[in-house]
């Protein structure tokens, strides 16, 4: 699947045109003591934050604690009041956005939504669009896929630009349970193959720990950061979340032994699930 | 027997349509009917001005209606404080009406101008000269070739301004060029349908297309297609019954709008 291999063996030079090869571990984004001023209160401040090549970062913090804002500043459609975003120099980013409605004033398939990122062949789209699951529904009208479709539909045309950095807002919002599970293993995978960062935003650390190299704790400003087992015992979280949710705090662990999401079957994939928290974590 | 007159009066509607087809898709997309109400509104004050100081009178609505545009961009624009207080909706309905009346106003203290309101208001196409013809087909080949220009990102800033900024696609860029394709349309179409009925003519049609559209670029093709009809059927109802030619298209364009509506779609409804 040479769609995913960012590198030298990319055969489609068009979309890579000059731009530079990822290195490991390079930083993508960095953004040093950021903060959005608005309406006379700080929505967030003092946020240090980088990804690199390769890493999984996860923002976790409740409603209305700057989450979205602190994406908007990595991407750069907010402009920080405070502080400073260092970019890595042609970015290719894929965004999805938290919430999206296209007014249903404008006829608008899938297929036709997925070709406003650019100039895609149609192979690639459906590639894509089966990778992500929802390849059957390519001539669909937007405004009649459900939300879960919908978001799988925005990931897909997120992934279509081959990133390098991939800014997720709460990605799995309407999507259930199993999905979310499918969706978080899916961006996984794909970080593996690609080499991409990626920038998660979520409310929740449940479904998200094993596949977080760097949890970010958030409200307003940054609580507490580290690993996803460092974070669930530190007591900023645990104040900002409650004790139950450590206590409740289910990891979920997986092997990648790849299913296979669009073509039907259900290819086993283990899924484990402890209820002691961290203790039964070891990525692998 | 068709007077010239006629001829030029269909070729300047139908030239119209052409541009006001697509442009209209964005306008209702993009949620602009009042926006584009309040640029054409202002377009009387351009009328105004330029007979004033001596300038053709597409240049003088040009420039007001673009100079009106970019300011309720800044108006709206996020960090404003009124944007915090009165909504978008709020402040157009503000700015449309007291653009007409300051229009009116301005026209009527400049006494010395013999001047037909009512041309500017609801039209004068039989008026049409071979110059505005020229016009109107010079400016709607810009018109359209700046919009084929900005298309796609155009598009993608109407589903997720985040998106096409992340993504690098200048939405801001696209927003102001179709600003820009607005006034110009509006100076064009001010002779035809005048500044009351301009928001008509860019909307109904595009509304009528769009139950039969799977696509963006299909329902700016059927925009097009709606408006010619709805200017040829406005124009010989005029000649038929001896309305206002201005109005009879809009009327026209209505009945167009209402038959989309009643016809039966043949594929699964939309």
């Amino acid at each position: 699947m040479s769609l995913w291999i960012t590198g030298t063996q990319v055969d489609n030079e068009e979309t890579l045109g000059n731009l530079p090869v990822l290195q490991k571990n390079e930083t993508l984004i960095n953004l040093k003591g950021v903060g959005v001023y608005r309406a006379g209160r700080w929505l967030v401040r003092g946020v240090d934050l980088s990804v690199r090549a390769g890493e999984i970062v996860t923002i976790i913090g409740p409603n209305g604690s700057g989450k979205t804002t602190t994406a908007k500043m990595a991407i750069g459609v907010t402009r920080p009041d405070e502080g400073q975003v260092v970019r890595a120099r042609n970015l290719r980013i894929g965004y999805v956005p938290q919430k999206l409605s296209i007014n249903a004033a404008m006829p608008l398939t899938v297929r036709g939504l997925l070709m406003l990122s650019g100039k895609q062949n149609s192979s690639d789209i459906d590639e894509t669009l089966d990778m992500v699951g929802v390849l059957r529904l390519a001539n669909a009208q937007v405004h009649f896929l459900s939300g879960g479709e919908f978001q799988r539909v925005l990931f897909a045309r997120a992934l279509l630009g081959k990133p390098q950095l991939l800014v997720l807002d709460e990605p799995v919002d309407g999507v259930d349970f199993s999905g979310s599970l499918e969706l978080y293993q899916l961006i996984s995978k794909i970080r593996d193959t690609t080499g991409c960062g990626v920038l998660l935003i979520s409310h929740d650390l449940h479904v998200v720990m094993a596949q977080t190299d760097t949890v970010i704790c958030l409200n307003s400003h940054v609580c507490c950061r580290g690993t996803p087992e460092l974070v669930a015992e530190n007591p900023e979280y645990l104040k900002l979340f409650g004790k139950g949710a450590a206590q409740d705090l289910a990891i979920y662990k997986h092997h990648h032994d790849h299913t296979h999401l669009a073509d039907g079957t259900v290819v086993h994939t283990s899924v484990e699930h402890t209820d002691e928290g961290h203790e039964g974590c070891d990525h692998d | 027997m068709i007077d010239d007159f006629f001829i030029r009066a269909l070729l300047a509607g139908i030239g119209l349509a052409f541009i006001a087809g697509p442009l209209g898709c964005f306008v209702i997309w993009r949620r602009m009917a009042y926006f584009g109400d309040t640029m054409a509104h202002s377009a009387l004050l351009g009328v105004a001005l330029s007979l004033a100081f001596q300038v053709d009178v597409l240049w003088g609505v040009f420039a007001v209606s673009m100079l009106v545009a970019l300011a309720l961009l800044a108006l709206q624009a996020k960090g404003n404080p009124s944007a915090r207080l009165f909504s978008s909706d709020a402040l157009l309905g503000i700015l449309s009406h007291s653009a007409l009346a300051l229009g009116l106003v301005v026209v009527s203290l400049m006494s010395w101008l013999r001047l037909d309101i009512m041309g500017f208001l609801v039209g004068d196409v039989l008026s049409v000269s071979n110059r505005d013809l020229l016009m109107i087909y010079g400016g709607g080949t810009l018109v359209l070739v700046c919009l084929a220009w900005i298309w796609r990102s155009l598009l993608m800033a109407t589903v997720s301004e985040d998106i096409a900024e992340a993504e690098g696609l200048a939405p801001r860029r696209a927003e102001l060029v179709l600003m820009l394709l607005l006034a110009v349309t509006i100076a064009i179409a001010i002779k035809i349908v005048g500044v009351l009925l301009i928001t008509a003519l860019l909307i109904i049609p595009a509304a009528a297309a769009r139950r039969f559209s799977a696509t963006p670029e299909q329902m700016a093709a059927l925009a097009i297609v709606a408006g010619i009809a709805a200017v040829v059927g406005g124009l010989f109802g005029s000649l038929q019954f001896d309305t206002p030619s201005g109005p009879s298209i809009v009327v026209a364009a209505l009945m167009v709008f209402l038959v989309s509506l009643a016809l039966p779609l043949k594929a699964k409804e939309n």
